[in-house]
């Protein structure tokens, strides 16, 4: 057996499971979206009717859908730098020498990303109640008005980014957490020799030997942002007047709570260009950064 | 459609595949076996799905009819609300329907489009307990589809006003509202204070469609027979017409004139404590709330509410037709048992004992006959407004038509839109979602209820 062959075969129960698993059911759902595919066609094919790009062209004139994919932007360009700063900061608090009690803090910071979405959105729920909540308690401390967190559309999305930041910054903390500790001490101690404050030392030192983990978790974050769902399925059910509906809830509304999988499926491939574009974006810059970096 | 496909029956099967170490555990294997082979054989099992809290209750009638019928074995499955109609859609998609289920009876439309359900009115008629001049008539209406019947009402849901009879008296009113007028004239007299002391009128959450369509189905809507929400054999949205938008004026009115508070039913998150501190007078709900307020607030209080029929724009008001439904399976091979179960669910002593069980409100005339209901004023309201209940339009559409009213609704409440703008959009958005529905119906699609 030569070589060639030899490998595909290792590779092939690998294949088949993604060929099966994944890239059929894709092109099943690329397929669908050509399609009006809904509860009278379950019922009876013959209600299945080809419509080619009708479904793409109708999404790009809902307003629905451009106010959904806004509020998506909103929540990845407002949520990812903030859970990336809550990231960096509590994972250089952690790494710091001066810091005691690392493994406890290290475990509770930790702990939102393993609790479960619905238990907590009931108790933030009840900690942004416009009326009894604590949180408008203790701005009413401060002489502020109550504010109605979750059921005023402007307030509502901020408050779910706040939600998702907290449950989720723990997670890139410990990534980053190792590439901080990957650092070797002696850059640090070289630096002090010199005379370096602290400051310089963080953009100098710390940032450029990050910066392969920081943009790999920018990647993971943004993608996972892109994909808002439990949150506002959670907290606001979309609401108030739709002002945390996402992309994401869009077609769960069209696809399992009214049943036009066509229509979804569509949702779902326009989500799918939109994260391609901006990941790869993401990922050239960060490349066009590397080679900067290396030429002076 | 294809004939009838057979479902593999799913017993529970031991399958011991390593070998047995020890005898007694083969032994034991043994004594199983025999177990579910026996129970299989002579037993034949009806499976009954349910959705939300009737599951529990259900399961207390259950043995009973066991009793009655030692050849079935009822396997009862309680599916939550929020995920039992997917569950439905899916086992419809993947063959695994039960044999029957409760519906809820909006649902009842889409689920006959699929082509799911078994039609029942051969066996009402023959059938010597289940007697269709005994239910209330427009509650029974909205189980056909096409003039066929396809679920037998299980119990009755609509929607009234709870008040509070000493806030209403200590204003001057003696009787609760009999018109839209003098409900605004309470509405106006509740509703004082300022800020956190506010005290509102009512409590209508802005999320929450049942309200609104309460009082849009007491409209009238035009000459044309049939003519409803929806126009020309449902083929169109009718929000542009006068009926509508006068019950979304007198709706949206309420909130501008700070009667009830523009907040969703999450943000009201204990709205009968609030209710019983008199923050809200008048509560739009239906009667599962009767048992609610009888458990959470204190017995002191207990006289201190009542509840009243629907006022209309000018006098009794009509509401709408909710409830639940049983319904038979198409695929199911054990019909007649099911059919058997629904009969022993809709006689009158056992929706009593339902009604005791849970609360929820037979659908029978002869069953509101009994002591429990007979003399409880509370429960006696609702039994006045069943007479007075009108159907949603019975399309599979209609669920995403009254959601994106709703939505409508509330940009109004938020200030976004007016009322003509409201209804121009929702006709705009309710006629792309019937157009599958004209292209069938053009079509002559027999599948279209």
């Amino acid at each position: 057996m030569n070589p060639p062959r030899a490998a595909w075969l290792f590779l092939m129960p690998a294949l088949l499971v993604l060929g099966l698993f994944f890239v059929l059911p894709v092109l099943a759902a690329l397929l669908l979206s050509f399609t009006d595919y809904d509860l009278y066609a379950l019922a009876d094919p013959r209600n299945l009717r080809f419509v080619a790009l009708d479904n793409y062209w109708g999404l790009l004139q809902r307003p629905l859908f451009w106010s959904a994919l806004g509020h998506t932007c909103y929540f990845v360009a407002v949520g990812v730098p903030l859970s990336m700063a809550a990231s960096l900061g509590t994972a250089l608090l952690l790494n710091s020498p001066l810091a005691r009690g690392q493994a406890f803090f290290r475990t509770a910071l930790f702990a939102p990303v393993v609790t479960t979405v619905v238990a907590v959105a009931l108790i933030w729920r009840y900690l942004f109640n416009t009326k009894y909540g604590l949180v408008n308690e203790a701005l009413a401390g401060f002489g502020i008005h109550p504010v109605d967190w979750l059921g005023d559309p402007h307030w509502a999305m901020p408050t779910i980014i706040l939600f998702a930041v907290w449950k989720n910054f723990g997670y890139n903390m410990i990534i980053l957490l190792a590439g901080l500790q990957a650092i070797p001490p002696e850059l640090y101690e070289a630096a002090r020799i010199d005379g370096a404050s602290a400051l310089r030392q963080f953009r100098h030192i710390t940032l450029p030997m990050l910066r392969p983990t920081l943009l790999m978790v920018s990647i993971l974050s943004v993608s996972g942002y892109f994909q808002l769902f439990a949150e506002p399925y959670v907290m606001t059910e979309g609401g108030p007047l739709q002002s945390t509906e996402s992309v994401l809830y869009l077609m769960y509304d069209e696809g399992f709570k009214w049943w036009n999988l066509g229509s979804a499926s569509a949702v779902a491939f326009l989500l799918f260009v939109v994260m391609f574009a901006v990941t790869a974006l993401m990922l050239r810059l960060g490349r066009r950064g590397d080679a900067a970096e290396v030429q002076p | 459609m294809s004939a009838v496909r057979g479902r593999a029956p799913r017993r529970v099967e031991f399958r011991p595949v390593r070998r047995l170490r020890h005898a007694w555990l083969a032994l034991a294997s043994c004594i199983l076996l025999a177990a579910c082979g026996q129970a299989a054989d002579t037993r034949q099992p009806l499976d009954f799905w349910t959705i939300g809290r009737e599951g529990e209750a259900v399961a207390k009638l259950i043995p009973e009819f066991e009793k009655l019928h030692p050849d079935i074995q009822v396997r009862l499955q309680q599916l939550p609300l929020t995920a039992a109609h997917q569950k439905l859609l899916t086992a419809y998609a993947g063959d695994s329907t039960p044999d029957l289920s409760q519906l809820g009876n909006t649902w009842i439309p889409e689920l006959v489009a699929l082509h799911a359900l078994a039609p029942l009115d051969q066996r009402v008629r023959q059938s010597r307990t289940i007697d269709p001049s005994d239910y209330f008539a427009n509650i029974w209406a909205t189980n056909q589809v096409g003039g066929q019947l396809y679920g037998i009402p299980w119990y009755v849901d609509t929607r009234l006003l709870f008040y509070r009879k000493d806030l209403l008296q200590a204003a001057g009113f003696d009787a609760p509202p009999r018109d839209w007028q003098e409900w605004s004239r309470m509405l106006a007299a509740l509703s004082t204070g300022e800020g956190r002391e506010r005290r509102y009128g009512i409590l209508l959450p802005t999320n929450e469609f049942e309200q609104l369509l309460a009082l849009a189905l007491q409209q009238d809507y035009g000459p044309k027979p049939g003519d409803g929400l929806l126009r020309d054999g449902n083929r169109y949205g009718n929000f542009e017409s006068a009926g509508f938008k006068r019950a979304l004026s007198f709706y949206v009115e309420i909130f501008r004139r700070h009667q009830a508070p523009a907040i969703t039913n999450g943000e009201a998150s204990n709205p009968w404590n609030e209710f019983g501190r008199g923050v809200y007078a008048f509560y739009l709900s239906g009667p599962w709330n009767i048992g609610e307020f009888r458990t959470r607030l204190p017995a002191a209080q207990q006289d201190a509410w009542a509840t009243a029929p629907l006022p209309g724009p000018d006098g009794p008001g009509a509401s709408s037709a909710g409830g639940s439904s049983l319904v038979i399976f198409r695929r199911s091979r054990h019909q007649q048992a099911a059919w058997q179960l629904i009969e022993y669910l809709s006689q009158p002593a056992v929706q009593q004992r339902f009604y005791q069980l849970l609360g929820d409100m037979p659908p029978r005339r002869s069953s509101w006959a009994g002591e429990a209901l007979r003399n409880d004023a509370k429960a006696q309201a609702f039994r006045d407004q069943l007479e007075r209940v009108r159907p949603t339009p019975p399309i599979p559409e209609w669920e995403r038509i009254v959601n994106e009213m709703q939505l409508q609704a509330a940009r109004v409440i938020a200030g976004e839109v007016s009322v003509d703008q409201a209804t121009a959009e929702l006709d705009r958005r309710v006629d792309a979602m019937l157009a599958k529905r004209r292209w069938m119906l053009d079509r002559g699609g027999s599948a279209v209820p």
